[in-house]
């Protein structure tokens, strides 16, 4: 009994030692196995307390370029949209853009305080906006400067690089319209201000109209508290319009009657154009499409059936249509939408493709529904040159090499 | 009328107007919030405008700027502003922004001095924001514009001089109202000829000049 009992464990460890051998004996036989996953028990309910991806996603990440910045805490961190499926982003792979830094903020202490042309300054806690009746809403973010590593030219062979400063949640919160009705704007109002608790007090104007159209001051995205990255515990969502206007860290809110030309709407996120001049308060991310499968990181598998998947948006509404093309933007055809189609919120399409191992070059072009339609790098930089910096919107090109490997290229 | 009838109407009508200015009041406010004031929020009122509203007592001049400068400022943006790394230039001039690299100078680009003000005071320095005081906000602010020779050494910034500098990029802007792109929807032989301009690969994430 002992002994056969000692000769069963050694035979185990064996075959727990085995387990790599027995996946090639399996290939080479031609026999599946049962692996072990399906003999033993597996860990215990509350064995992660908040759960994470399996380990085997361990390279699903947020990444960074350090040369790009001159310190981590004002930085960009992209999101790595080639491993993303649907058009939610995971809370924690939203892309990050901080000007000094994630702070840490009691939500306890924080207070929104909404002042200036109103009849009765008023602050509010969290918990105070939690009381209002709550608002939810699917709706992407991206930052204006989204792309701006492309516009010299081909610099990254990576989609995260490429077009990652985009993310979509939903965001759970209140009106901004509720929030002013009780405060009471005053006659001659046309401008806010609103302002971060963060170590730069982030601050931006933005138009009367879109505060009481559709800004929301959110406390959630999809379905937990924002993250401390996203501006815990309240940030300004301002659908549609570029990153850095959607304020994380929301501390104050001013109505006046102009804009305040703050560093953050002067200095930066203003579009330089080839004459010298430069676009100012230019809000709106406008229509954009990328090919997220095929990508450099996700290259073509082989000949054949391949269903090719990719993301439109568009900051002025809904997506009316994607086309894309096989032959570097000569000839396009229709792509499928495949919904659910939201306002100001990513959007996937697919195209089929049998692949004959030929070189290709990919490309997709949306059309929203205002029926703008998407740029090429030709029609772009006639217009803004190659040093606008902001709002990069240009049609993506992926070359198929015939090996399958996917490269980030530009076409004339 | 009798007088009890006239009492009900009298009662009735305002009972319809209490449950209609009622349900007014309900559909516009929530009385959520508390009540603040000028007082309260002092500390964190500190926005200033183009015309200068917001702006504090207190001043500087370049001369009284220099050593705060190079003590808090000069580690990041260089004893001249001319930017260590990648952290800004704050000097330079407008003509840059037609060159092959343009720089977005204080000097060359800013449109308002009262932003320089304005940002200094609210982010600077960086990791140590708002730690300066209002006469070294002055101060500092009146040393980077005089380095871009748009004023003198010893001119006085204050709440009446700072919003008066006229920056050289101030008419720089145009306020952008709808698009600039007009791209079409073609199907069929879009292009006449397809030729790839660049290519990423081997590239190693440096943005490269066409």
């Amino acid at each position: 009994m002992k002994r056969r009992g000692f000769i069963r464990n050694s035979l185990l460890s064996a075959a727990a030692l085995a387990v790599g051998r027995t996946n090639s004996a399996e290939a080479a036989s031609g026999v599946l196995q049962i692996p072990e996953w399906t003999k033993r028990l597996g860990s215990g309910v509350g064995t992660e307390a908040y759960g994470k991806p399996s380990i085997f996603e361990r390279n699903v990440i947020r990444r960074f370029l350090p040369l790009i910045q001159p310190t981590r805490e004002a930085s960009i961190s992209f999101c790595p949209l080639q491993d993303l499926h649907g058009t939610i982003t995971p809370n924690g792979l939203f892309f990050e853009r901080h000007h000094a830094g994630t702070p840490k903020i009691d939500p306890d202490v924080h207070l929104l305080v909404i002042h200036g042309m109103v009849d009765k300054p008023l602050k509010f806690t969290a918990n105070d906006l939690m009381r209002f009746p709550s608002i939810s809403r699917i709706h992407f973010v991206e930052c204006a400067g989204n792309g701006a590593l492309e516009q010299h030219g081909a610099s990254n062979n990576a989609l995260q690089f490429t077009h990652g400063m985009l993310s979509c949640a939903q965001w759970t919160g209140v009106p901004l319209r509720l929030l002013l009705e009780e405060a009471g704007v005053r006659n001659g109002a046309k401008w806010l201000l609103s302002e971060g608790a963060d170590a730069v007090a982030l601050a931006r104007s933005f138009p009367l109209d879109k505060a009481l159209d559709d800004a929301m001051i959110a406390y959630a995205q999809n379905g937990e508290q924002l993250r401390p990255e996203q501006g815990y515990p309240l940030r300004l969502i301002l659908p549609g319009w570029e990153g850095v206007a959607n304020v994380k860290w929301l501390r104050r809110l001013e109505v006046g009657d102009r804009p305040w030309q703050t560093r953050e709407e002067t200095s930066t996120y203003t579009d330089l154009l080839p004459s010298g001049k430069a676009r100012q308060f230019t809000f709106i991310q406008e229509a954009k499409s990328v090919i997220t499968s095929p990508c450099p990181e996700r290259p073509m598998p082989g000949k054949g059936y391949f269903s090719i998947e990719g993301l439109a948006w568009s900051g002025e509404g809904k997506i009316k249509r994607v086309d894309v093309s096989f032959d570097g933007g000569r000839n396009w055809q229709q792509a499928r939408i495949k919904g659910p189609v939201l306002d100001k919120a990513l959007t996937r399409f697919q195209i089929d493709w049998q692949w004959n191992g030929q070189q290709a070059l990919l490309q997709s072009r949306v059309t929203d529904e205002t029926r703008y339609v998407q740029p090429s790098y030709k029609q772009l930089r006639k217009v803004r040159g190659t040093d606008s910096v902001y709002h990069n919107n240009a049609i993506q090109t992926w070359l198929v090499h015939p090996s399958g490997e996917v490269e980030n290229v530009q076409i004339g | 009328m009798s007088r009890s009838v006239k009492t009900a109407a009298t009662l009735l009508l305002g009972l319809l107007i209490a449950y209609a200015s009622g349900q007014r009041s309900m559909a516009q406010t929530y009385g959520l919030g508390s009540p603040t004031n000028g007082k309260e929020i002092a500390a964190w009122n500190i926005d200033v405008g183009p015309d200068g509203v917001g702006l504090p007592i207190g001043q500087g001049t370049s001369q009284t700027g220099e050593p705060v400068f190079l003590e808090k400022c000069a580690v990041c943006h260089g004893d001249f502003g001319e930017g260590v790394g990648r952290f800004r230039a704050l000097i330079g001039e407008k003509s840059s922004l037609t060159s092959d690299r343009p720089i977005k100078s204080v000097g060359g680009y800013w449109p308002y001095a009262t932003t320089l003000w304005d940002y200094i005071n609210r982010a600077m320095p960086f990791g140590n924001a708002q730690s300066l005081t209002s006469d070294e906000v002055y101060a500092v602010s009146a040393y980077i514009l005089a380095m871009n020779d748009i004023i003198t050494e010893d001119e006085v910034m204050n709440a009446q001089t700072l919003p008066k500098v006229k920056m050289p990029n101030r008419d720089g802007f145009i306020f952008a109202r709808g698009t600039d792109i007009k791209a079409i929807t073609c199907m069929k032989n879009c292009v006449d000829k397809v030729t790839i301009t660049s290519r990423a690969l081997g590239n190693k994430g440096v943005p490269a000049k066409p």
